[in-house]
């Protein structure tokens, strides 16, 4: 099952023991100050979980996969995520490929 | 910015909780979170955008440092893919891009 802000908010009423309302704020604002920070081009750090950071690309060729017309990507910041060592430890250890040796 | 330079910032959205609260409720987002991913489920944020699992196939490597063969196994890497407001709002040319398609169409 896909987890989206309604499932945390139930979380956080459910465990933390916030209102209906405060917890469905506590997402919202979670969400709204990471896309702000992000935003005034500052990076975001969350220990063990990943950081948020932002990346300028410039502008390299393009196509128009329909007409084959060819078309610049123009330069643009894009926002990019990196995983902790810890997350990534965490999700090897449960998705493991034991087949893979040799 | 920091997990706590965010904790303090949603203190303060919601001077009515308890200090502890928003530091716990802050672990508690990123626990579900991370349970999600390990459950191999997906996350999905409207308009932040969504994380999943990417599964890499297992390849031949080498030890940079000895030119060895190495395998390295199969695995999977959490991914995220921003949704089209973090998109727009950290990009302030796709706003202008925006107008120009618009006055074009």
């Amino acid at each position: 099952m896909t987890l989206t802000k309604a499932e945390l908010a139930d979380m956080l009423f459910e465990k933390v023991g916030l209102n209906k309302r405060e917890a469905k704020d506590m997402v919202e604002t979670f969400f709204e100050e990471i896309r702000h920070a992000l935003e005034a081009s500052d990076s975001v750090k969350l220990s063990g979980f990943g950081n948020f950071q932002l990346r300028d690309k410039p502008q390299r060729p393009g196509r128009n996969p329909k007409t084959g017309e060819e078309i610049p990507i123009t330069a643009r910041r894009v926002v990019t995520f990196h995983a902790s060592q810890k997350l990534k430890a965490l999700v090897e250890q449960a998705h493991g490929h034991q087949d893979s040796q040799g | 910015m920091t997990k706590s330079e965010l904790i303090s910032q949603l203190a303060q959205r919601q001077p009515q909780l308890a200090a502890k609260d928003a530091e716990y409720a802050v672990k508690m987002i990123l626990d579900a979170m991370t349970q999600s991913l390990l459950e191999g489920n997906r996350i999905e944020i409207r308009g932040f955008g969504s994380f999943g699992l990417i599964y890499r196939p297992p390849r031949l490597g080498r030890n940079p440092k000895s030119g060895a063969k190495v395998q390295v196994p199969a695995k999977h890497v959490p991914h995220f893919k921003a949704g089209k407001d973090l998109r727009e709002r950290v990009d302030e040319t796709a706003a202008e891009r925006l107008a120009e398609t618009a006055a074009r169409g």
